[in-house]
């Protein structure tokens, strides 16, 4: 530890997967060991080898949450504070591991855009953080507007000046309103359809990994297309998402 | 097995409390004055010596300036963020402080930071508890409020190790609140826990199942509490005596003291009381008079409490759950006595609040089982496992200004999250990063946290370099940092440039000059209570003597008496505590049927199967309790 407000940690490689138990050396052991129940160094695994998962993603997410709570048990910190301060360190990364795989592998958006990361995929960025960024450094933002909303936007976009105009004079147009937010609703509405279009594509992608642990090849040009189809279901999705903030801050709530 | 003993902790921004687990459930060490509560006060003695509690709180009105109390609200922050409280508090900042320098109080001649003043409490805490065992402390868990950012519990902290102690666990007091809670019920259900304390104000949203006391969702305010109340009252009685006597009593510190100690027995007793008549004393000889109905008192505070209400909906919104959903509310914290809060707290949540545990002592009893958990756990905590969030978002600035947020609020902790960053020109050797922490989207609006100086980056082309930075969120909800440079496998060199708070030479400076003495001053202490002890003894055997029960004793009897009793007087010149202790046991033993005897007589009262020194504890000072403040108005 070298300073107080904000500590450091030492960057240690991470120790490659063990295959027996540090402490007690029979067992195989993965987080912690089944024999002796010490933690494990933790392995640089992604989040879906962590659960022992294959790289699904229509996921139990009863039996996910059934894990971690087993896992935490084993692994927090807490039921770690008398060991050395190696096994603390470890509870303390593996533990940290536990949580990020958690969250991101029970959140369906969160678990796509991680598996995609996995496969490769740059993902465009939507996110507030870069409108913000791209607005105060006046760059033009990287974004594709899906092109069955072309036109819907187009309206919308010219009624949310409208209506940010009226604001600054001090007036305000009830049906404008009424109109802005029965588009919000529908916006609503594509959102949550495009979260069932996800579903489907998960459906094919998972069967296009059962196929391959089958032991039937599956070619890349295969998985790239069913990788663009998720790609392109998410990009309209944060689209839409980022319209519906936007409208609503208009709005006003 | 006794000097692995871990306490558990609760710093309050009004009252302390230490407490541990003896069996199966959790107790409140008292301190040396009988009291469970020690006030959060430190003051000065005519040496500069400090001392904490209930002697320097009522040192407040005639030495002000020697004083200091809610030093929490300073805890992490840095003399910007403090205005507002300078306007409220008789804070005295030392004169000589510098921009970006650790805030330092003025007590007397001398000047204090917040953690080392938090630290004197802590210190009288870990004297408590050390009496209590009769045995060094030096571990604990200490409660901070769960909205607390980095800084404020990493000055915690900090405090900690500066009064000899060994964190070994920051714990959400909220949290803390529901594990005592949970000790004996262990069932399963949505738990929301609102405390409102004397300087904080915590929403946390629980599901509890199968032992695991999971954190959903939490908010807050960490300025808001009991002592805005407070200021509210004072303002207007020194606006009243502006007004009506002329008299402009700002700058009349120990005036400022006496008012705020009426009217804080005046809210209290409004707490049971229709109304109460608030009487000072003034400097001018006049007193100052003034009837609060309990109707005028909440409209007055209805504005502070309404400040609640905005992060329940919030924690509520983040949990994804409707007030219906949850299954039980529980109230900590002393303000959560004012009545117009309870209605406000069962309108949110619709249903009647839970009120069993005393809130002013639940979060140290729930700081004890965490301290039992950390210590390899019991029985009765047996499968319990604390599951807690971090409150605020980490976020790193990009360019224009702009916070990314990579560890978002209400994240489960221990968190992390794996950033890259390259270089923008060739053969640079350093990258700058600037921690944030906050909701707010523009990096000025955040939280500064540090500011990182990745050095010692190879050489190489502009954008070659990939260099990992890891964040990672402790238990404690306290940031580490580590960076990697990929290509070249280098670590890279941290340097660290925290926005607020002591540096790590700094604590350790702190703590020596504690440090120097501990060993002897501990050694000492014993022996100054194995003293006291046999003083007492002494007396309670001289008042048996003139007993009829004394007669009572054959000859054999007394002689042995007599004989304890001079080996008793002799060793307890020397500096021998464990020579004194034995005597002390000695003399218990003889003299354990005289007790019976008197007993039996009817000399004294209530003191069945008990020794003589036992005896005649029970003439010790009673606890003060803010409860029984109620009816002393």
């Amino acid at each position: 530890m070298t300073n107080s407000s904000l500590t450091t940690i030492t960057a240690k490689p991470v120790p490659e997967e063990t295959q027996t138990c540090w402490s007690c050396g029979t067992m195989r052991a993965v987080h912690f060991c089944e024999s002796c129940g010490k933690v494990q160094p933790p392995a640089p695994v992604d989040y879906f080898t962590f659960f022992g998962l294959s790289r699904k993603l229509n996921l139990d997410i009863a039996a996910l949450d059934k894990d971690f709570y087993e896992l935490s048990r084993k692994l927090h910190p807490d039921l770690n504070a008398r060991a050395g301060s190696q096994e603390q360190e470890w509870s303390l990364q593996q533990s940290s591991l536990l949580n990020d795989a958690h969250r991101t592998l029970k959140d369906p958006i969160k678990r796509t855009q991680y598996l995609l990361k996995l496969e490769g995929v740059e993902l465009e960025e939507q996110s507030k953080t870069a409108t913000e960024q791209a607005r105060s450094t006046g760059q033009v933002k990287k974004q594709i507007v899906p092109p069955d909303l072309l036109e819907e936007v187009f309206d919308l976009n010219i009624q949310l000046e409208e209506l940010r105009i009226q604001k600054k004079i001090g007036e305000d147009d009830p049906a404008l309103i009424e109109e802005i937010g029965r588009q919000k609703l529908e916006l609503e509405e594509k959102q949550e359809s495009l979260l069932h279009e996800l579903e489907f594509r998960w459906k094919m992608w998972d069967g296009m990994i059962q196929r391959e642990q089958n032991g039937q090849p599956v070619s890349e040009e295969e998985r790239k297309q069913e990788r663009d189809k998720m790609v392109d279901v998410l990009n309209r999705r944060n689209y839409i998402r980022n319209l519906v903030r936007d409208v609503g801050e208009a709005l006003g709530n | 097995m006794s000097t692995d003993r871990i306490v558990g902790i609760d710093l309050g921004t009004t009252n302390s409390l230490v407490a541990f687990m003896q069996g199966e459930s959790p107790v409140v060490i008292p301190g040396d004055d009988g009291s469970n509560l020690v006030p959060s006060v430190v003051a000065l003695d005519q040496d500069n010596r400090p001392f904490v509690g209930n002697a320097a709180r009522n040192s407040l009105i005639a030495t002000p300036e020697r004083a200091v109390y809610s030093i929490k609200r300073l805890m992490g922050r840095g003399v910007d963020d403090i205005q507002e409280e300078l306007k409220f508090f008789p804070f005295r900042l030392a004169e000589d402080l510098q921009a970006g320098e650790v805030l330092r109080i003025r007590l007397g001649e001398r000047t204090f930071t917040p953690p080392e003043i938090s630290a004197l409490i802590l210190r009288q805490l870990k004297r408590n508890a050390e009496r209590f065992f009769g045995a060094q402390v030096t571990k604990a868990v200490i409660t901070v409020p769960a909205y607390f950012n980095d800084a404020q519990r990493q000055a915690t902290k900090d405090a900690g190790r500066i009064a000899g102690l060994e964190v070994l666990r920051l714990v959400n007091e909220p949290t803390a609140a529901s594990l005592a809670y949970g000790l004996d019920k262990k069932q399963n259900g949505i738990v929301a826990v609102y405390d409102l304390g004397g300087g904080t104000f915590d929403i946390s949203i629980l599901k509890l199942h199968d032992g695991i006391f999971e954190v959903i969702a939490t908010n807050g305010d960490t300025h808001l509490g009991g002592d805005d109340i407070d200021n509210l009252l004072i303002t207007i009685a020194l606006d009243d005596t502006l007004g009506d006597l002329g008299l402009d009593l700002r700058r009349n510190a120990g005036a400022g003291q006496a008012i705020r100690k009426s009217v804080i027995e005046a809210k209290i007793a409004l707490s049971s009381q229709s109304s109460v008549n608030i009487d000072v004393e003034l400097p001018c000889g006049k007193r100052y008079l003034r009837e609060i109905t309990r109707e005028q008192f909440e409209q007055l505070i209805q504005p502070i409490i309404d400040r609640t209400v905005g992060p329940c909906k919030q924690a509520l919104k983040d949990a994804g759950l409707k007030p219906e959903q949850i299954d039980e509310v529980v109230l900590v914290g002393g303000s959560t006595r004012i009545p117009r809060v309870r209605a406000l707290v069962k309108e949110l949540f619709r249903r009647e609040p839970h009120t069993d545990l005393n809130p002013d002592e639940v979060v140290a009893l729930g700081a004890a089982v965490q301290a039992n958990i950390l210590g390899g756990g019991s029985e009765a905590t047996e499968n319990m496992l604390l599951l807690d969030v971090t409150p605020l978002s980490l976020g790193i600035e990009v360019a224009g200004g702009v916070t990314d947020k990579i560890i978002l609020r209400n994240s489960t902790i221990p968190a992390s999250a794996t950033q890259f960053y390259t270089t923008q020109i060739d053969g640079q050797a350093n990258v700058a990063i600037h921690v944030l922490q906050g909701e707010r989207e523009l990096a000025k609006d955040c939280r500064s946290l540090a500011r990182f100086d990745l050095k010692g980056i190879p050489p190489m082309a502009a954008g070659m370099a990939r260099i990992e930075v890891k964040f990672l969120i402790d238990a404690n909800g306290i940031l580490h940092v580590s960076a990697r440079e990929q290509r070249s496998g280098k670590e890279a060199e941290i340097q660290v440039q925290p926005s607020y708070g002591l540096t790590d030479e700094q604590v350790e400076g702190m703590i020596l000059d504690s440090f120097d003495s501990a060993e002897e001053d501990f050694r000492q202490r014993q022996v100054i209570e194995a003293r006291n002890e046999a003083t007492t003894i002494l007396a309670a055997l001289d008042k048996g003597k003139k007993s009829p029960a004394w007669g009572h004793l054959t000859t054999d009897e007394k002689k042995k008496i007599a004989k304890m009793e001079k080996a008793l007087i002799a060793v307890q010149a020397e500096d021998d505590y464990q020579g004194i202790r034995k005597a002390i046991d000695a003399l218990n033993q003889g003299t354990t049927r005289l007790a019976e005897l008197m007993m039996d007589s009817a000399v004294s009262v209530a003191l069945k199967g008990k020794t003589m020194d036992e005896a005649d504890m029970g003439e010790g000072p009673t606890a003060p309790h803010p409860m029984a403040k109620a009816e002393f108005e």
